[in-house]
């Protein structure tokens, strides 16, 4: 344990903690652009900078660990004035046109230009323009918007272990890319989207359903593999809009392709919306009465002609555990037989 | 799963044996990425140069149907070495003179003979896995679909007895599931010999307790898994199958098969939210929801309970599931609770391992069962305080070949599973547009060199063929599968792998043989 | 060197190369063998290569030996060999005429050699020239003689600090890399040098690349590293080459590989080539690059003392810092501390280019005054001009006025007038230089080479150079100079490595010095040392045209009209300022405002 003061108080944090963390812990605000929590230490965006009492000059909260003794002020008017400089700088480089981003309301940037009051900026200057190269089925880019935090490079490799992408380029030109901007290579996780503090990298299923505001969110679970990973789903009018995951997860918020873009089944139009009867060899509509009488009766039949083992229910393992205990309960105490089963094999 | 999925990041050797975890669990590999980036060692054994394989310490490019070849030898190599865990072996273990005495033969030289891995890639292999005591093994489908499925699991758990790796934090043995509630769909006991919370059909004081609980009368004998339920079909013994949410026509093996068996139903109900094509055999078709459309839980492969939530409401008419399986129950005269809560109480009440799991307590985070009480915090990993039989046993098993092998007409292994992008049989990934566009062809992967003799080029259409049926498919040239071997993923009708699969048996848990069958290849011709 | 051997020195580093050093020395080689010496005379004769001894402007330098002297030869051709060798070899009589003269005297004067000693003496392929002058013969002392710790203390004691720029102290680094915990360390030798104009690391591993692998050899040792990497970039083809020759045969000598020199410790060099990234001599992003990943500086601490080469600990030493090492290993600490000032020991190589008569390589004591270098070694401006500032340090440093030579050049003296010491570049610059316009370069330069990890360097450069253009080309506003300022000032605290913390140096110090320059730029839209094209006009002094029509004819643009022997008249719109007319009036009739 380390014990430091921090704008005057004193604390005791783990001596392995970042200066950040121990912030972070202690609800003392620190800006953040590049930094991420389930990511390693980046320094890039050096809007986390803060004073230690004996350093010459300010230092990287997101970088630097604590130290015994250690004092640090968070936000002095010098710290301001830095940070600021460096807002300006980005947006002198950013298209500026939150009104049509679709991260508007949930942009980290544009919450910072707000806390820092910045209208005017001092610096103008060239911005950078790419011309548009989409081949990508799932993630929209807009580089223009790109920060170059280093986010989206970070979660490729540390997280999902495919390095598809890098900063490539020097100088003012440095951009995400894949190297030697060769094809993509991607597993299309979509973890670099997740990760994106500005509207640069977006989903293309969720281009122009809506943004931030008006939505619902829906904590449930995905409906594909077996690791349960807690989704979030975005719902506005029936519909779900888009799906994230939350960092206190069991899945730590990572996804992969089927959970994070497999959602969009839901509103197929060949969904079944009414039971149907074959007669004649083709099936026709019915209502809810007329079929589940005719289930029932039929089973009533077979079972008093040829017993109740002469019937079987499958189950499946992507209905609840409630579904699953009713229709095995179904099967056994309504019918009268254990030939219940499911797909735990295939 | 015998650990919960965060203690991954502490185990020191990762043990994949028939897994393609980065493609069929993501998520899942994330975390073994974790443990490695923290030091862990990973050792694979897969006929395929899977994704992981990028990670990993050791492939062990194993041909198909031989992992029991390799695992005995493992041990061997492990006993020879004398890297085994004498004191769980002499204080947790019953069986383990007569087992060792049961791989005497199987020396690397041996196993490299019927698995093609070089020996001392074996030897390296067990002295990874045999040295460490905080080591995870995992396993998916690739051991289990076979006629030899049961003793492939045994030969892996003879390995974590002779290492001791079990029963403590990060150390254990890791079935991955599937599906996203194949788990739960056990618990709830939709198996033919168990009730709820596996408590045995033919036990009468059991029973006894059930009937009353239920107010019902219940069959003293055990049913049929779904494999026998298709035979029995096919043979004209079983008149009438309720199906929720299945799609056995793509999903079983021999799809010819299983066709049949449907024809020759007198009645079958489908109860599912697409027209599948097991549904178009259906007299009656149900309308049902999917995962966003209702309230309920989950359980995940490291037995977490998880409360899943409607987002939206089913299109149309279409009904949450629960509704309609109570309706049908009512008209047979069975009164069942209908709101998910109260049957998921009902459900806690008959079995004491989730007796402390309620709703309530789920609202912020799932709880990993046994949870006897609502005090308890739930069991991240199982058998800290022993085994529930008290001893585990070193169970013999020996080598047998697939139950087809290749011969000069059908020269080919193939061996099917899934994608990174499509699930299962598709009916949900395939409506999925973006997930379609990219990856919305059926495919066959063929080694290089193996295409290179049969004048085959990536892109063309060719023919496989097995004794029970042919396709014609594109082909994708990839050194991921070695000679000899072709894949086929699982996902499309239009090519489906279950026309040529073959429908043997395990013998004890009737487990289709999916990974291996003989197969032929040939150019489309006109 | 025995009395009765004669030996002919070619210089043949990057500069001899290139004016044709190899063809020189076949030469000497052809005519020796086939000159009618006895043979027991001509065993004894031998030419050699050898690297930069600094002087290149007046490369090929030749050097003969014989009977116990040396006479230099400058601008040696071919052609010029058969009758050095006649007169002078054979005739015992040297070549007065071709001879080099007093300002190659004065080069050397007041130059201090240590780790250019063997340069331009040795045969840099040769690992036993090398040893004949006692190289590795040091080494072998050390590791079979002396304790680590010792030949810490020793170099701590002789006060030799870092040469690649930041000024750490060698012998501190060292101990603080034996002292961090791991059993695999390593040990690297920084040979990245992209600061521009410099060459001294390129010359000292072209002219004497075993001084350095003995240096790796001992500081290895020192920490405790069996491992070493030579980072160097791949545009140095031929230091790369002998440089990898020279591991090899060493290697070969059981110098380097398993049990060096009969002693339990092993230690290997490998050579890895750098892209040519100026932010990759950076000792992060160094690490990053040899780690096979994109060369961007990680944030320090840690540092590369305790989580450096695969997050172990890496001690990096710049080349020029590892050389020196077998010299006070073999000479002792007070030999060396006795040179150079009381906190900057020793010498430093400095790379002199500009406007300068001598331009060239050469070592000098620390502390020794600017004044000396610029007037003694350098002979002074070129073309009589007047001196105006010299700049060190690089893309990193800033620049000293002319009335500030009286300085010493030294770490401290430097730094407490806003510049560096640096790798070691020193650039001269007369009054014909436009401080903005250098500075502009400067900043464009570290602008295009920012690795763009981090915004103040990677925006705000480019927002500095956006102002700087926008001045040199007259269109400057009221406030930019305050702007710049600010500006340079936030980037320097708030950028993340070296590179970005130096970046605006350039800026600030040339503002510092020469702010009415600056203000000229923005007020008046005047460039006045006439560098910047936008503020300069051409224009014909009507009294003074002769008529001679020379400016018409070398004008490109058919920007001059005019009748012969009537007054030209230049069109400013078809204007583009190339200078032509200018330079071509030989009546001083063009003006240039
Ligand atoms: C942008 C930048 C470029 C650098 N380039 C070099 C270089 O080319 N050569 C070098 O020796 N040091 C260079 N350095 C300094 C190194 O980071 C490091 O301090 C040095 O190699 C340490 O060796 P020394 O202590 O022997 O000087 C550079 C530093 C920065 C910030
Ligand atoms: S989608 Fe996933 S694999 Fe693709 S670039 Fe993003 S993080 Fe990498
Ligand atoms: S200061 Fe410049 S070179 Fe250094 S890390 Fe930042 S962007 Fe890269």
């Amino acid at each position: 344990m380390a014990r430091i003061t921090i704008n005057g108080k004193t604390i005791e944090v783990a001596d392995t903690a970042t200066i950040l963390q121990a912030a972070k812990l202690h609800k003392i605000p620190i800006p953040t652009l590049c930094h991420h929590p389930k990511l390693t230490p980046f320094g890039g965006c050096r809007l986390c900078i803060v004073e230690v009492k004996g350093m010459p000059k300010p230092v990287t909260s997101c970088t630097t660990t604590v130290g015994n003794g250690m004092e640090i002020t968070t936000s002095s008017p010098y710290l301001q004035e830095l940070r600021k400089t460096v807002l300006e700088l980005i947006l002198s480089d950013h298209p500026n046109d939150c009104m049509i981003c679709e991260k508007a309301g949930d942009c980290t940037l544009q919450n910072l230009a707000y806390d820092y009051g910045i209208r005017e900026n001092r610096f103008q200057g060239e911005r950078r323009t790419y011309a548009k190269r989409d081949n990508n089925p799932f993630v929209e880019r807009d580089l223009e918007k790109c920060i170059l935090c280093g986010r989206c490079v970070k979660a490729c490799d540390e997280i999902q272990g495919v390095e598809a992408i890098d900063f490539g380029y020097r100088g003012f030109n440095s951009k995400i890319c894949t190297s030697y901007e060769q094809d993509l290579d991607c597993e299309f996780c979509g973890q670099c989207i997740s990760v994106c503090p500005t509207g640069a990298l977006t989903g293309k299923l969720w281009i122009r359903k809506g943004r931030k505001d008006h939505q619902e969110e829906v904590d449930t679970i995905c409906t594909y593999c077996g690791t349960g990973c807690t989704i979030t789903a975005h719902v506005k009018d029936n519909e779900i809009l888009k799906i994230t995951s939350k960092e206190q997860t069991m899945n730590e918020g990572w996804l992969c392709v089927k959970g994070r873009f497999g959602y969009r089944f839901v509103n197929s139009p060949e969904r079944l919306t009414r039971p149907l009867i074959k007669r004649n060899g083709a099936f026709e509509e019915a209502s809810w009465p007329e079929a589940l009488d005719h289930v029932a009766k039929r089973l009533v039949e077979i079972k008093a002609g040829y017993g109740a083992d002469a019937i079987g229910g499958l189950s499946s393992a992507r209905c609840t555990n409630e579904e699953n205990y009713a229709f095995q309960k179904l099967i056994r105490a309504g019918i009268g037989t254990n030939n219940v089963d499911h797909c735990a094999r295939l | 799963m015998t650990n919960s999925i965060r203690e991954i990041e502490g185990m020191e050797v990762i043990f994949i044996v028939g897994s393609n975890t980065k493609e069929t669990h993501p998520v899942i590999a994330n975390r073994m990425l974790k443990a490695r980036r923290r030091g862990a060692k990973i050792i694979i054994a897969d006929p395929r140069k899977i994704p992981m394989v990028k990670f990993c310490d050791i492939h062990l490019q194993i041909r198909p149907g031989s992992d029991i070849a390799l695992l005995n030898s493992m041990a061997k190599v492990i006993l020879a070495e004398g890297l085994q865990n004498d004191e769980f072996i002499g204080e947790k273990t019953e069986g383990f003179d007569a087992w060792k005495a049961s791989i005497e033969t199987f020396t690397p030289e041996y196993a490299e003979k019927i698995t093609g891995v070089p020996a001392d890639e074996i030897v390296k292999a067990a002295r990874m896995y045999g040295s460490s005591r905080k080591a995870g093994v995992f396993y998916t489908m690739g051991i289990t679909q076979h006629a030899c499925g049961t003793d492939n699991v045994s030969a892996l758990a003879n390995l974590v007895s002779l290492t001791g790796n079990i029963g403590r934090e990060s150390t254990g043995i890791n079935p991955l599931r599937g599906q996203n509630n194949v788990q739960g769909a056990s618990d709830a006991a939709c198996l033919p010999n168990v009730y709820p919370g596996y408590q045995n059909v033919e036990d009468p004081a059991i029973r006894n307790k059930f009937e009353k609980a239920w107010g019902a009368p219940l069959s003293p004998k055990a049913g049929m898994m779904s494999t026998v339920m298709m035979n029995e079909a096919a043979a004209g013994k079983l008149k009438a199958l309720y199906i929720m949410g299945e799609n056995p026509i793509i999903t079983d093996p021999n799809m010819h098969h299983t066709v049949k068996a449907l024809e020759n139903l007198e009645f079958l109900v489908v109860q599912d939210i697409f027209l599948t094509d097991t549904a178009k055999f259906a007299d009656v078709v149900l309308p049902a929801s999917c995962s966003f459309e209702k309230n309920g839980t989950f359980t995940n492969t490291e037995r977490r309970v998880q409360r899943v939530r409607q987002a939206v409401n089913p299109p149309g008419e279409a009904r949450e599931d629960l509704w309609i399986i109570t309706e049908i129950s009512k008209r047979l005269g069975l009164d069942m609770e209908n709101s998910p809560e109260k049957i998921f109480t009902e459900y806690c009440r008959l079995w004491p391992a989730i007796a402390g799991i309620s709703y309530a307590r789920l609202e912020k985070r799932g709880l990993c069962w046994p949870c006897p009480a609502a005090d308890h915090p739930g069991t991240p990993y199982l058998y800290k305080d022993g085994f529930p039989k008290g001893k585990v046993n070193f169970v013999p098993v020996s080598y047998q070949p697939p139950a087809e092998v290749c011969d000069r007409e059908y020269p080919f292994v193939l061996t099917t599973g899934r994608n990174l992008f499509q699930y299962h049989s598709g009916s949900m990934t395939r409506r999925v547009e973006p997930i379609e566009s990219h990856a919305g062809e059926p495919y066959v992967e063929i080694n290089p060199f193996d295409s290179k003799n049969l004048g085959i080029s990536s892109g063309d259409i060719i023919k496989v063929r097995s004794r029970r049926g042919e396709i014609a498919i594109k082909a994708r040239i990839t050194p991921r599968v070695s000679e000899g071997t072709v894949f086929i993923p699982m996902h499309y009708r239009e090519a489906a792998a279950n026309v040529l699969t073959i429908d043997a048996l395990d013998p004890q848990v009737k487990i289709p043989e999916l990974k291996v069958c003989a197969v032929a290849l040939s150019t489309a011709g006109p | 060197m025995t009395k009765n051997k004669t030996v002919v020195n070619v210089c043949m580093g990057t500069g001899g190369m290139a004016s044709g050093g190899a063809e020189v020395l076949q030469a000497f080689r052809a005519e020796l063998e086939a000159a009618a010496f006895p043979a027991e005379v001509k065993e004894h004769c031998l030419a050699h290569r050898v690297g930069c001894r600094g002087l290149c402007a007046k490369d090929v330098l030749v050097d003969v030996l014989t009977d116990g002297s040396v006479t230099t030869y400058q601008f040696i051709k071919p052609d010029m060999v058969p009758r050095i060798v006649t007169e002078h070899i054979i005739g015992k009589t040297p070549v007065a005429e071709w001879q080099v003269g007093e300002d190659y005297e004065n080069f050397h004067q007041k130059q201090v050699k240590i780790v250019l000693s063997d340069c331009g003496k040795i045969d840099p392929e040769d690992p036993d020239d090398y040893h004949a002058v006692g190289g590795y013969g040091t080494a072998r002392d050390v590791l079979t003689e002396w304790l680590p710790g010792e030949v810490i203390e020793e170099i701590k004691a002789s006060g030799l600090r870092g040469r690649g720029g930041a000024g750490f102290p060698t012998g501190l680094k060292w101990e603080l890399g034996r002292k961090a915990r791991g059993d695999i360390k390593y040990i690297i030798c920084n040979a990245d040098e992209g600061d521009p104009g410099a060459f001294m690391d390129r010359a000292v591993i072209e002219g004497n690349p075993h001084a350095v692998i003995e240096g790796m050899i001992i500081a290895a040792y020192a920490i405790g590293a069996h491992h070493g990497y030579v980072y160097i970039r791949a545009e140095y083809p031929l230091a790369v080459e002998r440089l990898k020759l020279a591991i090899e045969r060493a290697r070969r000598r059981l110098f380097l590989g398993r049990n060096i020199f009969g002693t339990t410790f092993d230690f290997d060099i490998q050579v890895k080539l750098g892209a040519g990234a100026f932010v990759c001599g950076e000792e992060t992003a160094l690490i990053a690059s040899i780690e096979g990943q994109r060369g961007m500086p990680r944030p320090k601490p840690p540092f590369p003392v305790n989580k450096g080469l695969w997050q172990r600990p890496t001690v990096i030493n710049n080349v020029e810092t590892l050389a020196n090492v077998p010299y006070i290993m073999r000479r002792g600490y007070q030999w060396y501390a006795s040179h150079g000032t009381e906190r900057s020991r020793g010498t430093k190589v400095f790379a002199l280019t500009g406007k300068i008569k001598n331009p060239g390589l050469i070592e000098v004591p620390m502390g020794i005054t600017l004044r000396e270098i610029i007037e003694d070694i350098g002979g002074g401006i070129e073309g009589g001009k007047k001196l105006k500032a010299v700049q060190t340090g690089g893309p990193s440093g800033g620049c000293i006025p002319a009335n500030m030579l009286d300085i010493n050049v030294d770490y401290e003296s430097l730094a407490k007038v806003g510049s560096i010491v640096g790798s070691g570049g020193m650039i001269v610059l007369d009054e014909d230089n436009c401080m903005v316009n250098m500075a502009k370069y400067f900043i464009q330069f570290t602008q295009e080479e920012s690795c763009g990890k981090c915004v103040p360097c990677r925006i705000g450069t480019k927002r500095l150079l956006e102002i700087m253009e926008r001045i040199t080309k007259g269109q400057g506003k009221e406030g930019d100079l305050e702007l710049l300022d600010t500006l340079s000032n936030s980037i320097k605290v708030t950028s993340l490595c070296g590179l970005g913390q130096t970046a605006p140096n350039p800026v600030l110090s040339t503002l510092k010095y020469f702010r009415e320059e600056f203000e000229a730029h923005v007020r008046d839209k005047k460039c006045p040392a006439k560098v910047c094209k936008d503020l300069i006009t051409y224009s014909i002094i009507e009294g003074a045209c002769k008529g001679c029509g020379a400016c018409l004819r070398a004008c490109p643009a058919g920007a001059v009209t005019g009748e012969k022997k009537k007054p030209h008249k230049i069109d400013p719109d078809i204007c583009i300022k190339c200078g032509a007319c200018f330079e071509a009036c030989k009546f001083k009739s063009v003006g240039r405002d």
